[in-house]
C-alpha cells in the first residue's frame, strides 16, 4: 500500500473544490466540471498534452516560484500552528505547486501559497505518540503527519537493515459489503478481483472511463467483505467515486476510527511474530487477522519500501499501545514519511499525484502487471479500448526510471528534452537515494527512449542534467513468496 | 576577526574586508540531511542578496544569498565530496565560500551571536 508521502491535495482542497472555490486541481480530486475537461481534453490528445513550449514555460515559472518559496531566508516564515519553525513546508509547498501549473486545464494559481480561509488541520490517532518520539510534524493530506525523527537518511537506511514503523493511517480504510462485490468492482478496475481468494491482496487501479488513473488501491478479500486501502489525499473522491458506481444495496464503510501501520523491512518479521505469533507464516500479498489483548487487528503481508514487511490495520484508541509494542522491539524504530518517500522511490513504486494521475495510463505509468490476463481478454474495464490499444502498440510516453549523473537531484518538475532543447516528457519524482548514493528520479520519457541504457537530457532550474535510463527497482525487492 | 548572523541563517566570520560564508547550525537542522552543495567559483562577483549557492537537502532545494556584496574568492571544495559537512559542521568545515566584501559597512546591520540566538528563539 502506498502512502502518498508528499501529496499535492488535501481533503480541505476537494473540499474547496466541491465548493467550486479556490481549486489547486489535479484529476482525482478537481471539481467534477474541471475534471470533465481534462476528460475530454486527454481523450482528443492523450499524453501528447504536454505541449512542449507553453509547458516549459509554465513548468519554469513553477520552479522559479518554488525556488523563491524554497530561500532560506523564508525558513522562518513558515511555521506550523505550533509556532514551530518547518523547514519542510516550503517544500511540499514547491512539490504541489510545480504540477499543478503543467496541467492543462488547470486556473491560474496565486502566487501565494498560504491559504487565508484554511480549514483546520487534523490530528490522528498517534499525533501525541509521535511528537513524544521526537517527531518533526508537518501537514500532509489535511493532517498533521511526521516527517522525520532522527533524520531521513538515518530512518531510510534503518528501515533497508531492521524495520521501521511507519503511521499512515491518512490513508483510507474502506469495508465493502454486500452480493457479487468483485464483479461490481471489476467494472471500476482492471484486476481479476473475482478470482482473489479469501486473505489475499491485488494492488490495482480505480480508472476513469478514458483509462485515467483516478487512484491506485489495495484489494482484499475479506471473506465475505473487501478490504480496500487507498490514497490519504484522494480517499474522498475515491468514495464518492464509489459510491456513485456500485449498487445501492452494497454498504460501503469508511473506517476512519481505525489507525494503519506499516512494519517495513528484513527484521519487521522477527519483531512482528514476538507480539503477533503466526505472521511468519504469511506470504506476501497475504492477510489475515490477529487478536491482540481482546482487539482484532487485521494484518497484511506488503508494504511501499521494497522490503518485506507487514501492514496492521487496528482501532485507533490501541494504536499507541501497539505502537509502543513495536518499538519495543530491538529492531524497531519510528520512520517518517520523507524515509517513505526515499524508500518507495528506490523500490520504483509510484506515488499517486505525481507519478500516476488521471493524464497517465496503466501502460503509460508501466503498471501492465495490474491488467490481468482475463480482463484484457474480455475488457469491460474503464478505459478498455484505449489501454489494450496502448498494451499492443505502446503508449506515447512511458514511466522509466533514471539515474542522473553527478551528485545534485533532479527533482518532481524537472523537463526531458529533445536534442533541439524541446521539452519531450517530464520527472515525475526525483531525490537522492540514500542506498546507492546517486540521485535517482521517475520520468515519463517518449517509449521509444524508454530502454535501459538510454541517455536522457534533463533541465531544471536552467541547468541541463544527464539522466540513464535505469531498470526499476533501483533496490531490489526483498519480498517473502513462500511461507517458512 | 568578529562573526555576525543574518536572518537569512548564514553566518559571517569578518576579518577586515574578508568573509567566510556558511549556514548556521540551525538552519542545517531545519533543512535535514545535506546531499548537495554548490558553491560559486572564485572571481564571481555579487550584490548582497543574491544567489550565491545552492544547498539540496534530500526533501528540498534552497538558495543560498549573498549576505553582502563583493567578489568570491574561494567556494569549499570539500563541499563537493562531502556535502554532509554542512551538517555535521555548519560553522566550521562546513562554510559555503569566502568573499572580498566591497561594502564592510553592510556586516554592522547584521546581528552578533547573541542577537541570532534571540532571534531564532523568537521563531
Amino acid at each position: 500500500m502506498r502512502s502518498l508521502a508528499f501529496a499535492r491535495v488535501r481533503p480541505s482542497d476537494w473540499r474547496r473544490g466541491r465548493e467550486g472555490g479556490d481549486v489547486l486541481t489535479e484529476g482525482a480530486t478537481a471539481p467534477e466540471t474541471l475534471r470533465s475537461q481534462d476528460r475530454v481534453a486527454m481523450a482528443l490528445t492523450g499524453r501528447a498534452l504536454w505541449k512542449a513550449s507553453s509547458f516549459a514555460l509554465r513548468a519554469l515559472a513553477g520552479h522559479r516560484r518554488c525556488k523563491r518559496v524554497l530561500r532560506l531566508a523564508k525558513l522562518s516564515g513558515f511555521s506550523d500552528r505550533g509556532g514551530r519553525i518547518n523547514a519542510f513546508a516550503p517544500a511540499e509547498s514547491c512539490a504541489r505547486a510545480a504540477p499543478f501549473e503543467s496541467a492543462p486545464m488547470t486556473p491560474p494559481i496565486e502566487d501565494d501559497v498560504a491559504e487565508p480561509s484554511e480549514p483546520e488541520t487534523l490530528t490522528l490517532p498517534l499525533d501525541a505518540w509521535h511528537r513524544a518520539h521526537g517527531a518533526r510534524m508537518v501537514e500532509f493530506a489535511g493532517y498533521y503527519m511526521p516527517i522525520q525523527y532522527d533524520g531521513i537518511i538515518a530512518e531510510h537506511l534503518w528501515t533497508r537493515t531492521s524495520a521501521g514503523l511507519f503511521d499512515v493511517s491518512h490513508m483510507g480504510q474502506l469495508l465493502i459489503s454486500g452480493d457479487n462485490v468483485a464483479a461490481a468492482l471489476e467494472t471500476l478496475v482492471p484486476g481479476d478481483i473475482s478470482a482473489l481468494k479469501p486473505g489475499r491482496t491485488r494492488y490495482s487501479l480505480l480508472l476513469d472511463e478514458h483509462g485515467g488513473i483516478l487512484d491506485d488501491l489495495m484489494i482484499t478479500n475479506v471473506d465475505p467483505d473487501w478490504y480496500l486501502v487507498v490514497n490519504g489525499a484522494t480517499k474522498w473522491d475515491d468514495i464518492a467515486h464509489l459510491r456513485e458506481n456500485l449498487a445501492d444495496e452494497i454498504t460501503l464503510n469508511h473506517q476512519e476510527d481505525r489507525a494503519l501501520l506499516a512494519l517495513q523491512g528484513p527484521k519487521a518479521v522477527d519483531a512482528l511474530a514476538r507480539i503477533l505469533p503466526g505472521v511468519e507464516a504469511m506470504v506476501f500479498m497475504q492477510s489475515a487477522t490477529f487478536d491482540w489483548n481482546g482487539h482484532t487487528l487485521g494484518v497484511g503481508r506488503q508494504g511501499y519500501t521494497g522490503e518485506d514487511g507487514f501492514e496492521i490495520s487496528l482501532p485507533g484508541e490501541i494504536a499507541a499501545d501497539f505502537a509502543d509494542a513495536l518499538v519495543a522491539q530491538p529492531e524497531v524504530r519510528p520512520v517518517g514519511l520523507g524515509a517513505r518517500d526515499s524508500l518507495r522511490l528506490e523500490a520504483g513504486l509510484p506515488l499517486y499525484g505525481h507519478d500516476i494521475d488521471t493524464e497517465t495510463t496503466p501502460i503509460a505509468a508501466d503498471l501492465g502487471f495490474a491488467i490481468s490476463k482475463r480482463r484484457r481478454e474480455e475488457g469491460g474495464f474503464p478505459g478498455a479500448e484505449r489501454i489494450l490499444m496502448e498494451r499492443e502498440q505502446g503508449a506515447i510516453l512511458k514511466r522509466v526510471g533514471l539515474t542522473v549523473e553527478g551528485r545534485q537531484p533532479v527533482r518532481e518538475g524537472g523537463l526531458v528534452l529533445d536534442d533541439e532543447g524541446d521539452e519531450i516528457g517530464r520527472v515525475t519524482s526525483g531525490g537522492f537515494s540514500p542506498s546507492l548514493e546517486v540521485p535517482i528520479a521517475m520520468a515519463y520519457v517518449p517509449t521509444a527512449m524508454a530502454e535501459a541504457g538510454t541517455r536522457i537530457t534533463l533541465s531544471q532550474r536552467g541547468k541541463i542534467f544527464h539522466g540513464i535510463v535505469t531498470a526499476m527497482p533501483f533496490v531490489p525487492h526483498n519480498y517473502v513468496r513462500k511461507g517458512v | 576577526m568578529a562573526r555576525y548572523f543574518t536572518k537569512d541563517h548564514e553566518w559571517l566570520d569578518v576579518d577586515g574586508d574578508t568573509a567566510t560564508v556558511g549556514i548556521t547550525s540551525y538552519a542545517q537542522e531545519q533543512l535535514g540531511d545535506i546531499v548537495f552543495v554548490e558553491t560559486p567559483e572564485a572571481g564571481k562577483s555579487v550584490s548582497q542578496g543574491d544567489d550565491a549557492a545552492v544547498v539540496e537537502s534530500v526533501k528540498a532545494a534552497s538558495d543560498v544569498y549573498a549576505p553582502a556584496s563583493g567578489t568570491v574568492s574561494e567556494g569549499n571544495a570539500a563541499l563537493a565530496d562531502d556535502p554532509a559537512l554542512v551538517n555535521t559542521d555548519p560553522e566550521g568545515e562546513g562554510w559555503f565560500f569566502k568573499m572580498t566584501l566591497s561594502d564592510a559597512g553592510q556586516v554592522s546591520a547584521m546581528m552578533d551571536e547573541a542577537a541570532y540566538k534571540d532571534y531564532v528563539a523568537g521563531l
